[in-house]
């Protein structure tokens, strides 16, 4: 919505004398006084004279604030990264899917950003699972199974998308009903619909479908394309999970992407506990074993549970043979750390013509983009890796 | 493999940060003398930068107690292309790598003082985050850069302490796609290289004639990344996944994971170390049932 027209209905006409022609826009010199106070972007500095902001500190400063108020969040709101989600993405293929209103199309807009979704999932969510169901033709069909992959779920999503006919929903919760019955109890039970059409085309009675949902637990969430739907909200409603409705496309990948995260209402119920992994090994590309998976033999790599020795082709999985949950010391690696010996910011530059920054540890100093490098991605202080006599014996890293 | 988006001069430039060790308990038992190791590799080292005009080698040094750049060829001032002679590259080198063996020895001396010597291992962790760092200063240089990677010539056994910091700079080194290729010269496999180079895909070799190195270094570590897709490079003989227990630092291949933070035990504990949180609170009937089955300790 255009700001300007909002402001100038107030009826404030003696703003009308000083603008150039009519009650149109102002002309962007005019913008730069009365829209974005461009005076206030100046600062002094230690001589007085006048100079431009330096925004660069600026965002640092800010970036920093933003790390560490995560810091705290994270310490006082435990984020359970051991929670086992199974989540079902179902993505509607009906006709209204083709509409233009997101460039290209809806479905190509709602295909990247699922992709982007599953990648962030497993990167939060290292243990879990995740499946995808489309609905075409007023029927759903499972496209991928349940599983810890996120390269094959985006292999599939991306080859079959076509869109026609209508959309039903009772369908779609049937189908996934069935399916998350057979999962374990210690796993949490979600789905997620993206939902394009404005209406649902049902063989039987979908609130009775709604209550089957509830009873086993099931929660079920719905982002939609086009307008708000009561059957959708009832639906969230009833298994608690949350409905909205994007706006744009970046609003899109907002929502969607806040759904990666394990929701707070079941990070809330789960307790701690102590879950028996093992830890493969990977075999050698020649060696040929029958995997206890496709119950044929297969050569090149795949893993051996340590327990009972069978082969699986993929990780993370159940063994089939003695139980025991099997997963790469990778995915449990992938987890966010809270701020390191927070490096303190350096007052005056020294010799260097740049701002730094100095871990309080190991005294070194770091560039400014250096520091949000390490914060974001690499989580390891260099200076601190690379003296001996100043890595603690502990096992904790803080 | 993947290639790093196109903001190269060239497919085939490339920058190449090599991590040597030069952890002194392991040389002392090396069937290669380390002057015997480094003719070889300064070899390659030259032949690097013979391949194309415009391929950079930064060298960092790993030593037991600290690691240090030893030779950056972006740096060097020698003007020695007018007169048809290559930058002096070993003479440089030589020197600062004699600095640093001898300053590491220093550390040793001191840290023996205070502390008897608790492990042999080199600081990989430190090298490997002091190059990544470097690579994301050459990323964010402009729109032309050179293709970097990593390669870490290592014979020193792995130091189960560095496991989570080691992983942390393998999972960065994926997401800004640098690969990192391992050339293994000790006696057992690492598994921490292995893990390395599969996870980013590059290349892991434990060369097994160690006299013919170079031929090793030169053979199957001197492609850049876009011609690698064209050579037949040695497949992986098998990845170690196995973790390390967070409290006592043994390779274990079975052990119980904390549901909150996914920190790694090798035994039944009450409370976890990483995030406090204690076990089997009930705070859910669901949970507690389920509970109850898995808390039966197993060893």
């Amino acid at each position: 919505m255009n700001n300007g027209n909002g402001r100038r209905l107030n009826g404030e006409t003696e703003e009308d004398d000083d603008d150039e022609g009519s009650e149109g826009d102002l002309d962007a010199w005019e913008r730069t006084y009365a829209d974005e106070r461009s005076w206030e972007s100046l600062q002094e500095d230690e001589s007085g004279l006048l100079r431009p902001m330096d925004n660069k500190t600026l965002y640092h400063a800010q970036y920093r604030r933003r790390i560490r108020s995560l810091s705290s969040q994270a310490t006082t709101s435990r984020i359970q990264k051991g929670l086992i989600r199974y989540l079902y993405i179902v993505v509607d293929l009906s006709r209204a899917a083709a509409e233009m209103d997101y460039r290209p199309s809806r479905m190509a807009v709602v295909a990247k950003h699922v992709e982007a979704f599953i990648r962030e999932f497993f990167d939060q969510n290292p243990l879990s699972q995740l499946g995808l169901v489309t609905i075409k033709d007023g029927i759903a069909h499972c496209l991928t199974d349940l599983g810890g992959s996120p390269e094959s779920h985006v292999k599939a999503l991306m080859g079959k998308l076509e869109c026609s006919g209508e959309s039903s929903l009772q369908n779609a919760l049937d189908l996934v009903h069935g399916y998350l019955n057979q999962v374990p109890s210690y796993g949490h039970r979600e789905v997620l619909i993206l939902y394009s059409a404005l209406s649902t085309c049902d063989p039987g009675d979908i609130l009775e479908t709604i209550q089957k949902c509830k009873k086993s637990k099931m929660r079920c969430s719905v982002i939609g394309l086009s307008a708000e739907i009561f059957i959708c909200k009832h639906l969230c409603q009833e298994t608690g999970g949350s409905y909205s409705v994007a706006m744009d496309e970046s609003h899109f990948k907002e929502l969607i992407l806040e759904h990666a995260p394990p929701p707070p209402a079941i990070a809330e119920f789960a307790i701690a506990n102590l879950i028996k992994m093992g830890f493969p090994q990977r075999a050698a590309e020649s060696s040929i074993a029958i995997c206890s998976c496709h119950k044929e033999a297969k050569v090149g790599g795949g893993y051996t549970c340590p327990r009972c020795k069978a082969r699986v082709c993929e990780l993370p999985t159940e063994c089939r043979i003695c139980g025991l949950t099997l997963i790469s010391s990778p995915h449990l690696a992938r987890l966010p750390r809270s701020c390191f010996g927070c490096q303190q910011s350096l007052p005056n530059p020294g010799n260097k013509p740049s701002l730094r920054v100095a871990c309080p540890k190991c005294k070194q100093h770091f560039c400014l983009d250096c520091d949000i490098y390490i914060h974001e991605s690499l989580h390891n202080c260099p200076g601190c890796e690379s003296f001996r006599h100043l890595k603690s014996p502990i096992a904790t890293e803080e | 493999m993947p290639s790093a988006p196109t903001k190269l001069y060239a497919d085939d430039v490339s920058l190449l940060v090599v991590l040597l060790d030069t952890n002194p308990f392991f040389w002392s038992t090396s069937s290669l003398p380390f002057s015997k190791f480094l003719s070889h590799v300064l070899s390659f080292l030259n032949s690097i930068l013979l391949l194309n005009q415009i391929n950079q080698i930064v060298v960092i040094a790993t030593g037991c107690n600290s690691c240090d750049y030893i030779y950056d060829s972006s740096l060097s001032t020698n003007p020695g292309i007018e007169n048809g002679k290559l930058p002096a590259l070993c003479s440089e080198l030589l020197k600062k790598l004699e600095d640093f063996v001898t300053r590491d020895e220093q550390l040793n001396k001191q840290q023996s003082q205070s502390l008897p010597p608790t492990t042999t291992s080199s600081l990989l962790s430190g090298s490997l985050s002091m190059a990544l760092c470097y690579i994301q200063r050459v990323f964010r240089s402009g729109p032309l850069h050179p293709h970097p990677r990593i390669l870490c010539v290592q014979g020193s056994s792995d130091g189960p302490e560095q496991y989570v910091a080691i992983m942390n700079s393998i999972f960065s080194a994926q997401r800004s796609m640098v690969p990192i290729d391992s050339c293994y010269i000790g006696s057992n496999n690492s598994a921490f290289l292995q893990q390395a180079s599969y996870i980013t895909g590059g290349v892991y070799q434990k060369p097994q004639q160690l006299d013919g190195l170079f031929q090793y270094l030169s053979t199957v570590f001197a492609t850049d990344l876009h011609s690698r897709t064209f050579l037949q490079l040695p497949k992986s003989v098998g990845v170690d996944f196995r973790a390390s227990c967070f409290c006592h630092k043994k390779t274990i291949d079975m052990g119980f994971i904390c549901s909150v933070c996914l920190s790694i035990f090798c035994k039944h504990h009450k409370k976890c170390s990483t995030c406090g949180s204690v076990f089997g609170q009930a705070q859910s009937d669901v949970a507690s049932a389920s509970n109850l089955k898995r808390k039966t300790p197993e060893t």
